[in-house]
């Protein structure tokens, strides 16, 4: 896309190339990552502009040197993103844990295919648990946003920026591979110039300063807990402000769709423009962040639902959230894809009747 | 120089009364940067010659202040403990992938990375070559003493033959577990590297030797040369199972036949 993008004009890219220029736009300095599929274009829009606008580029050897340079330019005081798909976000786990221990922003695109192991390129929800959990070794959480289209993969990739500085934590936006490849229309020129919060804690040097040591070593075990008590103390304040969700379909709903990225995209046409009138009405809760999880809303919205149908494209992952959220208020069900399969909304819509009807 | 303690042994003050005028002429004093506590390190360890040495680098070339390092996981993570600049963790043997991203943000600063033989030459073998191959122009202090320390003595890859660790009791097998690895020849195959040599610390003249180089190093750093890499072969007594002075000797008769010292390459004044 053309970078020059006139004020008030909408442009027509990818979630790839949204989520690079978005990054830019959100003050985003260093980027390093490695070639995997279905993200490569978001690579390739960031090696062609960052280095044009006064940033860094790097092909990185591998996706553990793309982290760790990534940790390095973070360290630095800079604003810092990559960018994989699945296999490669599990190689990067060792990176986010350690930024995590040294308390350093960052943000993290995960592209997700479908698994395990090489899998296959095609679209998947496989990773919800690695993002939502932690990913890696030790007691975390990442804030995971979760965008449904082109322009939310912009929006939410700005604000991963900003909830990455405020909370100085690793944060995760967890596309897909459709959502990746999809173009549609998008406006970038709301985007508010970037305000980095300031760094004291960076390494740059020490003229006029004490030195600074970035590290997650912490030997004494009353040290390492207090520390841990500390990201616990922070994940409550994200728990408590950061909850982001989307609720579409009318207020009396006796039945709720439960679905994030993808698959709520389909789940939304069903609420929207169904393919065939519903005996019973029907309204999508749409998590956009994952974690935290829209806990309260959901068990609100349980309060009143004969029954939820959860989708996703995996065996069954944000349903354990769900459950834990509506906990008995009503039934759940699941509707599940896996490999690589997107459900349609026939299937949907099918599964809806049997349910429900 | 044999004592390997930074803080005890080498900037001890004496305990003989001297005259006013004797006093004046200070001969060897803390560098500003070494800071005044014990360091954990074994009886005989080389890494408080080289934490010295490496103080006193940055201080006699005028960039305390603009220094950053990058500390390795191994018996040398507590570096930061003992030189007063900037530093870093790296996870293990990451340190070269974080100091590019250090570097690349702030090319005004004096990057570097101070690693041990697991973390450079077995875990991170992936970012230590292709650091080097893009020529980036930091400075590496590559630490090899022939064995995993902090873990309590298993192989390295420069473990040498026949050499008893715990992963390897009846001798380090090349039929099974190959042979020493020479990082500095390694290197020496790639294009970018503008200073590669290799150097210990066991003797009066080998400590001056590395100071002489390591100082070179990091001027090749400040003058925008590139990439280069000191390697020290430094004496671990406690997982050699020696006394400290038998750990010197060994270095120098036997050590050295498997790692012959040197400059492998030295191109700063290429064209």
């Amino acid at each position: 896309m053309d970078s020059e993008q006139p004020e008030g004009k909408v442009a027509l890219v990818s979630g790839n190339e949204a989520a690079g220029e978005a990054a830019i736009r959100a003050g985003c300095r260093f980027y390093a990552g490695y070639p995997i599929t279905p993200q490569n274009e978001l690579t390739a829009y960031i090696a062609d502009q960052l280095p044009l606008r006064g940033g860094v580029f790097i092909q990185a050897e591998s996706e553990l040197a793309a982290i760790n340079m990534v940790f390095g330019a973070s360290a630095a005081g800079t604003r810092a993103m990559t960018s994989s798909s699945s296999p490669g976000i599990s190689l990067k786990q060792e990176g986010i844990s350690y930024m995590v221990g040294c308390e350093l922003p960052a943000v993290i695109i995960n592209v997700q295919r479908a698994g395990p192991g090489l899998g296959n390129i095609s679209p998947a929800q496989g990773d919800y648990y690695q993002a939502t959990r932690g990913g890696g070794h030790g007691d975390y959480r990442c804030i995971s946003l979760a965008p449904f289209s082109v322009q939310e993969v912009c929006d939410l990739t700005y604000l991963a920026f900003d909830l990455a500085d405020a909370y100085r934590t690793p944060v995760i936006l967890l596309a897909d591979g459709m959502i990746g490849q999809m173009m549609e229309p998008v406006r970038f020129d709301h985007l508010p110039a970037p305000s980095p919060t300031p760094r004291p804690w960076a390494l740059t040097g020490t003229p006029g300063r004490k030195r600074n040591v970035i590290k997650s070593l912490r030997l004494p075990p009353e040290e390492l807990e207090a520390f841990n008590l500390k990201l616990q103390d922070v994940y409550a304040t994200i728990e408590q402000r950061e909850v982001r969700l989307e609720v579409t379909g009318p207020d009396d709903a006796e039945v709720l769709l439960a679905a994030y990225g993808t698959s709520a995209r389909i789940c939304r046409q069903i609420v929207e423009r169904p393919l065939r009138q519903l005996p019973f009405k029907v309204a999508l809760f749409r998590p956009i962040t994952l974690w935290p999880f829209p806990t309260a809303k959901l068990a609100e919205l349980a309060e009143k639902a004969r029954g939820i149908l959860v989708v996703e494209m995996s065996a069954g992952q944000m349903v354990d959230d769900v459950r834990m959220a509506v906990a008995g208020r009503c039934p759940i069900e699941l509707l599940a894809r896996m490999g690589g399969n997107i459900p349609s909304a026939a299937e949907i819509t099918e599964k809806l009747i049997t349910l429900f009807a | 120089m044999r004592s390997g303690n930074a803080g005890n042994g080498m900037g001890k003050k004496t305990t003989t009364k001297r005259t006013e005028s004797e006093v004046k002429r200070v001969l060897y004093e803390r560098p500003r940067a070494l800071l005044d506590v014990h360091t954990h390190y074994c009886a005989g360890c080389g890494h408080g010659t080289m934490h010295r040495l490496l103080a006193e680098v940055l201080e006699e070339l005028g960039v305390l202040e603009q220094a950053i390092g990058v500390a390795p996981v191994g018996c040398a993570v507590l570096a930061y403990d003992y030189v007063d600049i900037d530093w870093t963790e790296a996870a293990h043997g990451r340190a070269p992938a974080v100091a590019t991203g250090l570097k690349r943000v702030h090319p005004d600063k004096v990057v570097f990375t101070y690693q041990g033989d697991g973390d450079l030459a077995s875990i991170g073998m992936a970012e230590t070559i292709h650091a080097a191959n893009r020529g980036e122009n930091i400075t590496v202090i590559f630490i090899n003493n022939a064995i995993y320390g902090m873990t309590q003595g298993q192989m390295a890859p420069t473990t040498l033959i026949g050499q008893k660790t715990k992963t390897t009791p009846r001798g380090r097998d090349p039929e099974t577990t190959g042979y020493p690895l020479k990082v500095c020849e390694l290197l020496d195959q790639l294009v970018a590297p503008v200073l590669l040599a290799r150097t210990t610390v066991v003797t009066p003249k080998h400590v001056r030797q590395t100071k002489a180089l390591l100082k070179k190093a990091f001027q090749c750093q400040m003058e925008n040369v590139g990439y280069s890499l000191i390697e020290v072969l430094s004496p671990c007594p406690t997982y050699w199972h020696m006394t400290p002075m038998e750990a010197y000797h060994f270095i120098e008769q036997t050590v050295t036949d498997s790692f012959p010292l040197g400059v492998i390459r030295d191109v700063k004044d290429r064209a």
